[in-house]
């Protein structure tokens, strides 16, 4: 029975394909629009924005403004950024407290005092924008998705710890029942076995906030629709900033074993304490950047291959495209739910080995 | 064949496409080789199947960490 229903399904598959390349063609005769840019569409997706774009409809787009913050020459300045009305070439000026800005490619510029074919932008040889920038500490898309993720966090453990104060004995009641067995994992099988009973519970908060954080936001990531998608962890300079963190605990924690063995490794011959010394002393800084990459491209990855899966459909011109597309994108993003998990663990429990290798007690020498 | 002209079939060569080819057959190596293994390693012992599944997820996400690593450089270079 099994075995028919796969035949049948098989077959529909090889003969849609047929379809899809007479579609195909017929499509391409007569399509005068202009070329979908893949590229373009998906590093737009997963990069920061200055407002956050919800859908196109009848040709117009339609986004949710968010608040635009400068630290000009002249002090603080603040507008909305549905005041550049989606405009990203540089071509529509802002002018707020007798200065003027323009967007070019996300990124907010003063604006030239003379349009150059409508755009106030001057580019070097490289076609890299010369203008000056001021500094932008805007509520970005990815911002505001931290944002929701922080009050989403802090409504969880909230209702969490308002459930065991409730409960008599100590039995997780509510929202708790789903919170105290991660807990207790991240207590019992990353911080205990890699820091050590003796230190474990100092470390035990910040861990506990890598792992809940980071698994949230990118989960918030995995959801197609307005308030969440923000393509958060896929961003360099969040991943990065926590492995600077783990790089900050780590070498304040460490202990004189541990900086004995990166500069004067014990149990080896002189010229080998001399050779690995260099390789150790890299090391340090190695470890937290693999960390920040790997979690960058781990999230970054996914978005794109499910973009990527979408596309199809476009760069084929076919509806008959469709179902494959689908089904492969839907499949993407379920393996996608476990990897998210998987990324936010493995980030948890290498921070916990950095921090344990630390402050590991050598009783011996080697 | 003149110098130019190879240099302009060169410039065709999608070199970041191949090199994310390579990395993922690299991935795909070192993932088949954990996934034999830990299916090796559950046949013999099938009581030990849950930590060695887990560990060995654990493992194939640093596998395919390397893949990826690889695919953001060949992002940049392209």
């Amino acid at each position: 029975m099994q075995i028919n229903t796969f035949k049948t399904l098989l077959l529909g598959l090889l003969l849609s394909l047929s379809f899809v390349v007479k579609a195909n063609e017929s499509i391409e005769e007569k399509s005068d629009e202009k070329d979908f840019n893949v590229t373009d569409m998906i590093m737009h997706h997963i990069k920061d924005a200055h407002d956050f774009h919800i859908m196109d409809w009848d040709g117009h787009a339609i986004s949710f403004p968010l608040p635009v913050i400068l630290w000009t020459n002249d002090g603080l300045v603040t507008f909305m950024s549905s005041e550049f009305h989606h405009n990203d070439d540089g071509t529509i000026v802002v002018e707020k407290g007798g200065q003027k800005f323009i967007k070019f490619h996300e990124e907010i510029y003063y604006a030239n005092d003379e349009a150059d074919h409508g755009s106030y932008v001057s580019f070097d040889p490289e076609h890299h924008p010369t203008n000056v920038a001021p500094l932008d500490f805007s509520i970005t898309k990815l911002v505001f998705s931290m944002f929701m993720s922080m009050i989403l966090l802090l409504l969880i453990f909230g209702f969490s710890a308002r459930a065991y104060n409730r409960s008599e004995n100590g039995v997780p009641t509510g929202i708790a029942k789903f919170t105290e067995p991660l807990i207790v994992f991240i207590r019992d099988e990353v911080a205990i076995p890699n820091i050590g009973e003796k230190h474990y519970k100092r470390f035990l908060p910040f861990l506990l906030t890598l792992f809940f954080f980071i698994w949230i936001n990118n989960i918030m990531g995995l959801i197609p629709f307005f308030p969440f998608s923000g393509n958060l962890s896929g961003n360099i300079a969040f991943t990065g900033v926590l492995a600077l963190i783990t790089f900050i605990i780590t070498t304040f924690v460490a202990n004189k074993d541990y900086w004995k063995h990166i500069f004067w490794m014990p149990g080896v011959p002189v010229p080998m304490k001399l050779f690995l010394a260099p390789i150790e002393f890299m090391g340090i800084f190695i470890k937290p950047i693999s960390l920040m990459i790997r979690l960058f491209a781990n999230i970054s990855a996914g978005h794109i291959i499910v973009l990527s899966l979408i596309s199809l459909i476009f760069i084929a011109k076919s509806i008959w495209i469709a179902p494959a597309s689908v089904i492969f994108s839907v499949f993407i993003s379920v393996i996608e739910v476990l990897v998210v998990a998987i990324q936010a663990y493995i980030f948890t429990m290498l921070t916990a080995l950095y921090i344990g290798s630390a402050m590991e007690e050598h009783e011996h020498e080697h | 064949m003149s110098l130019a002209l190879l240099q302009e079939a060169v410039s065709y060569v999608p070199f970041a496409a191949i090199g994310a080819g390579l990395a993922a057959i690299g991935a795909g190596i070192g993932i088949g080789k954990i996934g034999g293994s830990a299916m090796e390693a559950m046949a013999r012992q099938p009581e030990m199947q849950g930590k060695l599944q887990g560990s060995a997820i654990v493992l194939i996400a640093f596998v395919e960490a390397v893949a990826l690593f690889a695919v953001v450089v060949s992002l940049i270079a392209k």
